[in-house]
């Protein structure tokens, strides 16, 4: 079975997001992590390996720089990485994106390919879904498990009050949540042999199927008029009551703001 | 000349860290407050392939090199000193000798399940009446037919009563040189926890290091197979110091570590601590002490790291182990008391890390040699 992880390198929020003067991300000034979606998709393709036997190949766009989250999968027990980098593929949105990654999936044999829900840097949920779209594959969203039974998957689609059980048969596109599973660490050993192999490079030219117009920042459909951090909420209001009061405050606010 | 570690290393050391601060910090405080023996860290670290690091794969290690192995005890110890000495005592003291000296069936039997973590080691030397002075150890074995048998006891055992493997040193001939003086011949043996007549006394209580399991080994006629013999007999003494020259490296990397750790709660807690309307960061006293901690911290790092790389590529690095163990234990003892001294009041109340780490910090000035045997050792070399 050959499983295919599309990750990221993404900057870690967690200390704060730093900005250029023009709006852009500083991607510079902040540290560089595997998007936490995208790591849940790993381990869960690891586990099916571990539990069944499966080749894992992780493959990212970017920079020649995230190569380091391939060597981290490698690290963590992926078989193969691949980064596809050139400098015509700059600037591209999720459109541009998923046809590249779709351009580059073409050239491997897959059963089953994972993606993160969402990137923690542009938190669009595009890029997975649309990567099926071009390759014609069934994808299920927002895996919160995933099994192997036989030629199929059987994934458990998470809803904000309730979940959907849904089988499909490989090859099919699942994306990942982080609340998967917690993914394992690497191994000091495995760091080692992750710098001992070989990473394949691929640039526009070994991207199949895909057009120019498609691709990089002149490919892409989407402007970013403007990014900021998230605005502080503010302090809200405050009342303490007891339970009974606290249901009757509530459903007359409720009903002031016409929500129910 | 580089000293940059390359991105291997980097990513090494970024693992260690995340790991010991998702799963060994949390629990420094309990481990330090019951002296409780942090078995289900040490699970995880078997899991992760932490017990051995420096071990070639085909003796069920993680190939890695003594550099790695060092940032490892090194990151574990910024968070839990206790935590860092397991590692080291078990991988220098336990694995390393048994890979050095060890038969090829020694090494399949027992370095194997160390390396994997599925054991546990831990080394006997010292004795209630020798410590510096070595020399003076009573515990003796004697051949009896195809064993051993092993009489006397050993104290201060790191790691003691939890490890499965024992490497322990005992007299096995007093032979007369020229002028008629006895001399004690050592030996060294692997001995299994369940050999009949091993035994343990009593858990010592310390200062520091309150998680790690420090216990009295008692043999008495405790028979162990003739083959338990490690390297060649009556050579045990000089396998006994080579291996504390490996271990030298490992508390040195510990103490660097426990350095490392209060200087970073420290520099963060004198950045929100408020005295005469500013933080305490902005006073020049505290700025100054920061600096020369901070200095002298990268100081320790360089010597540990050189000691590790010296142990890779060189045979012989008693000087290296011990410059680096002196100074960064001394380090250790100093940044921590200064460290204390920043917090005031709250330095001296157990709920503050720093508290836990100046009592943490003392023993590596002690055991594995004192600073004085280092001083030794190292003025050895320079008159010789």
């Amino acid at each position: 079975m050959n499983i295919v992880v599309c990750i990221k390198q993404v900057p870690d929020t967690k200390g704060g997001v730093k900005f250029n003067p023009d709006g852009t991300l500083d991607r510079a000034a902040m540290l560089a992590i595997m998007n936490p979606d995208d790591k849940a998709g790993l381990e869960a393709a690891l586990r099916i390996k571990d539990e069944k036997g499966a080749k894992v190949t992780v493959l990212t766009m970017g920079l020649p720089k995230a190569e380091e989250v391939l060597r981290e999968a490698l690290a963590m027990g992926a078989d193969e990485a691949i980064l596809v980098t050139d400098r015509v593929l700059g600037g591209a949105d999720t459109w541009a994106t998923s046809t590249t990654i779709a351009g580059a999936l073409r050239n491997i044999d897959y059963d089953l390919i994972i993606t993160g829900r969402q990137a923690i840097d542009g938190d669009t949920a595009q890029v997975g879904p649309q990567i099926a779209e071009h390759l014609g594959l069934p994808v299920i969203s927002y895996a919160e498990a995933i099994k192997v039974e036989g030629d199929s998957v059987v994934v458990k689609r998470q809803y904000e009050d309730r979940f959907h059980e849904l089988k499909a048969k490989m090859p099919c596109l699942v994306t990942a949540l982080s609340e998967l599973n917690e993914p394992r660490y690497m191994t000091p050993g495995g760091v080692f042999d992750a710098f001992d192999k070989e990473i394949t490079v691929w640039g526009r030219a070994d991207l199949k199927d895909v057009d120019d117009s498609n691709l990089g920042l002149k490919g892409s459909p989407t402007k970013i008029a403007k990014a900021s951090d998230k605005v502080a909420k503010g302090a809200g209001e405050k009342v303490t009551l007891d339970p009974a009061e606290a249901v009757e405050y509530l459903i007359g606010k409720f009903k002031e703001k016409h929500i129910i | 000349m580089d000293f940059l570690l390359d991105k291997k290393h980097e990513m090494a050391r970024s693992l260690f860290r995340e790991f010991a601060e998702n799963e060994v910090a949390p629990l420094a405080q309990e481990v330090d407050e019951t002296e409780v023996f942090p078995q289900g860290t040490v699970d995880k670290m078997a899991k992760y392939g932490f017990m051995g690091i420096p071990v070639p794969k085909e003796y069920g290690g993680q190939g890695c090199d003594p550099l790695t192995y060092v940032m490892c005890v090194e990151e574990l110890s910024k968070v839990c000193g206790t935590t860092g000495v397991i590692v080291s005592a078990h991988t220098s003291l336990c694995i390393d000798p048994i890979l050095t000296y060890g038969t090829e069936e020694q090494k399949q039997k027992y370095v194997a399940p160390l390396a994997k973590g599925e054991k546990l080691g831990a080394f006997a030397l010292t004795e209630p009446g020798a410590g510096t002075d070595a020399q003076g150890a009573q515990t003796k074995a004697v051949l009896d037919g195809d064993e051993w048998v092993l009489n006397g006891s050993k104290c201060f055992i790191t790691n003691g009563k939890v490890a499965d493997v024992y490497i322990v040193i005992a007299i096995t001939s007093i032979t007369e040189d020229k002028r008629g003086r006895k001399k004690k011949n050592f030996s060294a043996f692997i001995v299994d926890k369940d050999a009949p007549g091993f035994t343990f006394g009593t858990k010592e209580k310390k200062m520091g290091i309150r998680g790690s399991s420090t216990y009295e080994l008692i043999f008495e006629d405790c028979r162990i197979p003739k083959e338990n013999l490690l390297g060649v007999e009556g050579k045990g003494f000089p396998i006994a110091m080579h291996t504390l020259d490996g271990g030298r490296i490992g508390i040195a990397a510990q103490a660097l570590g426990i350095a490392e750790g209060a200087l970073e709660k420290t520099i963060a807690y004198t950045k929100e601590r408020k005295q005469f309307g500013r933080a305490i960061s902005a006073q020049q006293n505290t700025q100054f002490k920061l600096a020369d901690m901070a200095a002298r911290i990268e100081a320790a790092q360089l010597l540990v790291y050189k000691a590790a790389m010296a142990k890779a590529t060189q045979k012989v690095y008693s000087v290296e182990a011990a410059k680096a163990k002196l100074f960064a234990a001394e380090t250790a003892m100093a940044v921590t008391t200064e460290c204390v001294q920043l917090f005031g009041g709250y330095g001296y109340i157990r709920e503050y890390d720093v508290e836990r780490m100046m009592r943490d910090a003392k023993i590596t000035e002690i055991y594995e040699g004192t600073s004085e045997v280092q001083r030794m050792v190292i003025s050895g070399a320079l008159l010789r």
